[in-house]
């Protein structure tokens, strides 16, 4: 296994119209490791997954996957580089037209030719690896949440990916569920493999089965480290998130002016 | 209280924020064009989007076809009547809805039934991120949804105009010939000799095929640019089915007076 880095982000920064959203991010994804990006709700996550994934272009700085970097990719190249991507996304996104089965075949129909029966032995195994060849037949809107997101993550694994994206994989599931979610997605990783990265608010779980963690708030990374390093740091900012503070680095207000002012003025819709 | 000034900007941004949607649309209508080879190439996928456009049109098309020519049928025999030329009840039927009502109709019955289906559906994959999966798996939604989506529409259009016009034409001989009484003969060879194909049925053809592209095109831009919310999929459905409308009447217009230069 090469020792380079399978995604390499330097100095990202990234803004919707004006406003900014990612500011001055760097990282590093080992090959073979499962990291995790944590932070609250809006800041900034999912946006990173879409500049891996080059969904997004970068206002300045770049990400390289696998030595090539993301956004000077020409259309063929970035589909040929998502080709050896993964994603779950955060409710699976499954196709409610078809079946189970017609979903996990759904990229080896589009992107290969191979014959009927390999293709039906290959969904069946990758439906086995999480638990749902029985559920073959089954149409998406049959299936709970957490049956939904195994199948979505039988699709990613479809093609056998070299990099898995998780987009929040543990969001509305059940504790049975979530478990089951965790080990699969660590188990995958070992068995293809792969690289992960996962973003996520869910502490408990994640700290089970990643290498790695970065922790974001307002668009920077403020910590990162191993699940031991990290239960072990003093910092503010990742005691208040491990323990679930409601006040602390991170404001329980979203900014705004003089609450007694505001409710003087009466005025507040506009 | 607005002042005059932030009202004209209001009106301004309103304008502009149209123009801007038709540009996009014009250059989404070119991204169709140029992903539609594959659409061509897997013949299945067209298939099933002219099985849900125009196999599952067929009732309503055909039932409002009849009662469309039921009603031509009386209202026609009843004026023709009063300066005895009611043999001449086949021509105005067949002309009638070859020309105008057949196109037109059809098209706006076309535009509620498939184009909000297709609006709905393309709305709800965007929402339900159906469509940003499909592109994180290498596969190009406008290729892959959008555009057979577009040309099954195309295709069923003239089919559907075509049916609906026989149908009027059968609904009108039986309400004229089976029950009023008009003579057989007459009704079927003044129709014939007074139906031009090329003038008549083809610019009819002409027509209708011009509205599938209109509908379709609306329909899917509708609903890959929906807003992905409830709400969003909603009010884009709503808006294909208003603006198919407007389409259809304003293009029959346009086509109509370069079609029948001789009226």
């Amino acid at each position: 296994m090469s020792a380079e880095p399978l995604v390499r982000i330097s100095d990202l920064n990234f803004s919707y119209d004006d406003r900014p959203i990612l500011n001055g991010i760097d990282m590093t994804f080992p090959r073979g490791k499962v990291i995790a990006i944590m932070g609250g709700s809006g800041c900034g996550k999912t946006t990173l997954l879409r500049l891996i994934g080059g969904q997004l272009r970068p206002s300045s700085g770049a990400v390289e996957v696998n030595g090539r970097v993301v956004h000077e990719m020409g259309h063929e190249a970035l589909y040929a580089m998502r080709r050896r991507m993964g994603m779950l996304f955060q409710f699976g996104a499954l196709f409610t037209d078809v079946s189970v089965y017609e979903n996990v075949a759904f990229q080896m129909r589009e992107h290969t030719d191979l014959p009927e029966e390999l293709i039906r032995d290959l969904v069946m195994m990758k439906l086995n690896a999480v638990g749902l060849r029985g559920a073959h037949a089954l149409m998406p809107n049959e299936l709970s949440g957490g049956m939904a997101r195994r199948v979505a993550l039988a699709r990613a694994i479809a093609l056998d990916p070299m990099l898995m994206m998780y987009d929040e994989p543990f969001t509305g599931l059940d504790p049975l569920s979530l478990g089951v979610i965790g080990q699969l997605i660590r188990r995958l990783n070992d068995a293809l493999g792969a690289t992960s990265v996962m973003v996520t608010h869910d502490i408990h779980e994640s700290m089970l089965i990643v290498d790695y963690i970065y922790f974001m708030s307002a668009g920077r990374v403020v910590a990162e480290g191993t699940p031991e390093e990290l239960k072990a740091s003093r910092d503010p900012f990742v005691h208040q998130f491990l323990y679930a503070e409601a006040d602390g680095p991170v404001p329980f207000h979203y900014p705004a002016g003089d609450f007694a002012a505001d409710l003087l003025r009466g005025d507040a819709r506009g | 209280m607005a002042s005059p000034r932030d009202l004209l900007a209001a009106i301004g941004a309103r304008a502009t924020d149209r123009i801007w949607r038709l540009g996009f649309a014009a250059r989404f209508f070119c991204m169709l064009l140029v992903y539609s080879g594959q659409t061509f190439l897997r013949p299945r996928l067209l298939l099933r989007e002219i099985w849900f456009s125009g196999v599952l049109s067929l009732v309503i098309i055909l039932v409002s076809g009849l009662f469309v020519g039921l009603v031509l049928g009386l209202q026609g025999y009843e004026t023709l009547q009063r300066f005895g030329s009611s043999e001449a009840l086949g021509i105005l039927v067949a002309l009638s809805l070859v020309r105008e009502l057949g196109p037109v109709v059809a098209g706006l019955l076309f535009a509620s039934r498939a184009g909000s289906a297709v609006t709905a559906e393309i709305g709800l994959m965007k929402a339900t991120e159906q469509l940003k999966a499909m592109d994180m798996m290498a596969v190009n939604p406008l290729a892959r949804v959008a555009a057979p989506r577009f040309w099954g529409g195309v295709i069923s259009m003239p089919l559907l105009a075509a049916l609906f016009s026989m149908m009027g034409v059968f609904g009108g001989y039986l309400i004229g010939v089976v029950f009023i009484g008009v003579d057989e003969g007459a009704f079927w060879s003044q129709m014939q000799a007074s139906v031009d194909f090329r003038e008549d049925v083809l610019n009819g053809v002409i027509k209708s095929f011009v509205f599938g592209v209109a509908v379709s095109l609306i329909a899917v831009f509708e609903g890959y640019d929906s807003v992905p919310t409830a709400e969003g999929v909603s009010r884009a459905i709503t808006r294909t089915v208003v603006t198919s409308a407007l389409a259809i009447l304003a293009l029959d217009f346009v086509l109509t007076s370069f079609m029948f230069r001789s009226l």
